[in-house]
């Protein structure tokens, strides 16, 4: 190898995965609560909507995205006035993998909340309980293995986003570079063993959330489900 | 202690209309599957809106249509037992019973918890998970949870069914034992006429959404207004009936003429006997005394069960059930002499369509 090995593909895939599913757990759980607790009209239409990401080509995220946040973009306009540039940063990126991710956690956890017996939830308002406490309480513990498969999912697919990432963040080394990336201009430039390094990497990464997955719920959901009577 | 309701709940293919009141005596719902007993509590608890109507519990107004007035059913102060617990799993024992005290000190949620586990003798499962009790101890869990914050009404939702009949038995005593401690309303719906009439002091009669009787459990199931609530009542020995003279009737599918002490009811269709109340005799010198044959019999472990006709020619022929105890009925059936049965006058009971 001629050029020694730059590792900042690495961190910045790492950083921008975590601070994605981070982002997207509160957004993907709060959008479940809210579809788990409406039960009007729009249902049907504002499921697809939310689940769209997931469905469409992530050239397709980046290109909305594109038009949104870029400097003739409604939002792109109002955060140049306030002199920030979101196209071709860091920020982009998250963005980006927040979005695709997104589905994974909104659906899975739907999923799981839906799985509670109604009865249960019923009892705690009886009690005199909040729908706040109940959600925090009852309704997230009880959908808890759920909620982790959601977050590794999440991740999964924030730490593997290509597509709208190159769009609107673009392949800046050191900073928008991940290893998605890396693996491509790698591959595109002729440096096979570079890419192969990354490719590995990345393997590497996501057997250990999936195994890590498996381990915790051998110790913890186990003992979860046995809970769950009926 | 006095909760008022009047509520009319609309579906597309069913509508439940109800309306009583219940004060400091024990009221059961009775009513077959589908009659709209669990939607008529969970109204009452907050968890179903009516379509419109009135409820008051201790002249605080819960709901009422009219005026938009809605309290959500963690302001209700009504506790709701179900049919299968709906414990916490992830909670123990005493954070389950706990989770209805927020806001009482440290202290005293726990003095309240042992009082409640104690009253239901669960006294050292603090700590178990639900997973961890038996049924009869998951349903003691729920009574103490239930009565913990001490609400102003409590109702159970046919909270026996899931338990096997020993332990019905000995949960049936406990409730009666606690619900006679507890100072609220209380309401039991079930499916089950032991049951009922155990515990209950009032009956209501739901039947397809609507209410066919109330009153007194005794009367309820003396004078069941209707053939359904006759039926739900559980008695066995119905016929078609008209009037045949000033206190006489015939009952058409039994093929007799009988005299009746009760006043005939506007629209008499129905004619109707418990069959514990018939009485085998051995001539007919009693009014309403028949000679009978038996055509099969049925026998249970204390009870015997006999199936006699007493007009053979009869066209539309009902047989009528007679229980009795084994021992009784052994006696009966091996004397030679002809068979004869007493339909007592004060015991049958005149009902409509």
């Amino acid at each position: 190898m001629s050029v020694p090995m730059d590792f900042s593909p690495l961190w910045i895939s790492l950083i921008t995965a975590i601070t994605a599913t981070f982002i997207t757990f509160f957004l993907g759980l709060g959008a479940a609560h809210f579809m788990y607790t409406y039960h009007g009209r729009m249902k049907v239409w504002i499921d697809g909507i939310l689940i769209l990401p997931m469905v469409l080509p992530p050239t397709v995220i980046g290109f909305v995205l594109l038009v949104l946040l870029g400097k003739n973009g409604p939002v792109g306009q109002l955060l140049w006035k306030l002199g920030i540039t979101i196209i071709f940063s860091w920020p982009a990126a998250v963005i980006a993998s927040t979005i695709v991710a997104f589905p994974m956690m909104y659906k899975t956890s739907l999923a799981a909340l839906e799985q509670i017996d109604k009865d249960i939830l019923d009892a705690a308002r009886t009690l005199g309980s909040s729908e706040w406490r109940i959600f925090w309480k009852i309704a997230v513990p009880l959908s808890w293995p759920g909620i982790v498969a959601g977050t590794i999912l999440s991740f999964a697919r924030a730490i593997g986003e290509f597509g709208a990432t190159l769009m609107i963040a673009g392949n800046i080394p050191g900073k928008t570079q991940t290893i998605p990336m890396a693996i491509y201009f790698a591959v595109e430039g002729g440096e096979i063993k570079r890419g192969l390094i990354w490719v590995a990497m990345i393997i590497a990464i996501a057997l250990m959330a999936v195994l890590g997955l498996r381990v915790w719920s051998k110790n913890r959901l186990s003992v979860f489900y046995c809970m769950g009577d009926k | 202690m006095k909760l008022e309701v009047d509520i009319e709940k609309s579906f597309p293919d069913f509508k439940l209309k109800v309306a009583f009141s219940v004060g400091k005596d024990t009221m059961g719902i009775l009513g077959s599957s589908g009659a709209g007993k669990s939607m008529t509590l969970r109204c009452i608890a907050g968890l179903e809106r009516p379509s419109c109507g009135y409820i008051a519990l201790n002249d605080r107004v819960l709901f009422d249509s009219q005026k938009n007035i809605n309290v959500p059913s963690r302001n209700r102060k009504i506790s709701l037992l179900f049919q299968h617990y709906a414990l916490f799993p992830h909670m123990t024992v005493r954070e389950n019973v706990e989770f209805g005290l927020q806001g009482l000190p440290e202290n005293e949620k726990k003095a309240r918890v042992s009082e409640k586990l104690s009253m239901v003798e669960l006294t050292g499962f603090e700590y178990r998970y639900p997973h961890q009790l038996s049924g009869g101890q998951k349903q003691r869990v729920a009574l103490a949870r239930a009565l913990a914050g001490n609400p102003d009404a409590l109702l159970l939702d046919e909270p026996f069914s899931a338990l096997d009949s020993y332990l019905r038995n000995n949960m049936e005593k406990q409730l009666i034992k606690s619900l006679s401690e507890y100072h609220g309303v209380s309401i039991v719906v079930t499916h089950n006429l032991e049951e009922a009439y155990s515990i209950c002091h009032n009956l209501v009669i739901l039947d397809r959404g609507k209410k066919i009787t109330e009153g007194y459990k005794e009367n309820v199931f003396q004078y069941p207004p209707t053939l359904a609530a006759a039926q739900l009542t559980g008695c066995k020995n119905l016929s078609k009936a008209k009037k045949a003279g000033e206190n006489a009737i015939e009952a058409i599918e039994w093929g007799c003429i009988l005299k009746t002490r009760q006043a005939m009811p506007e629209g008499l269709s129905y004619v109707g006997i418990r069959s514990h109340h018939l009485d085998f005799l051995k001539d007919n010198s009693r009014e309403n005394t028949f000679l009978c044959h038996v055509i099969k019999t049925k026998e249970m472990q204390h009870i015997t069960t006999v199936y006699i006709e007493i007009d053979k020619n009869c066209l539309s022929r009902q047989l009528l059930q007679v229980e009795l105890l084994k021992e009784k009925w052994d006696r009966i059936k091996d004397s030679s002499s002809p068979l004869f049965i007493h339909l007592d006058p004060e015991k049958l009971f005149l009902t409509c369509e």
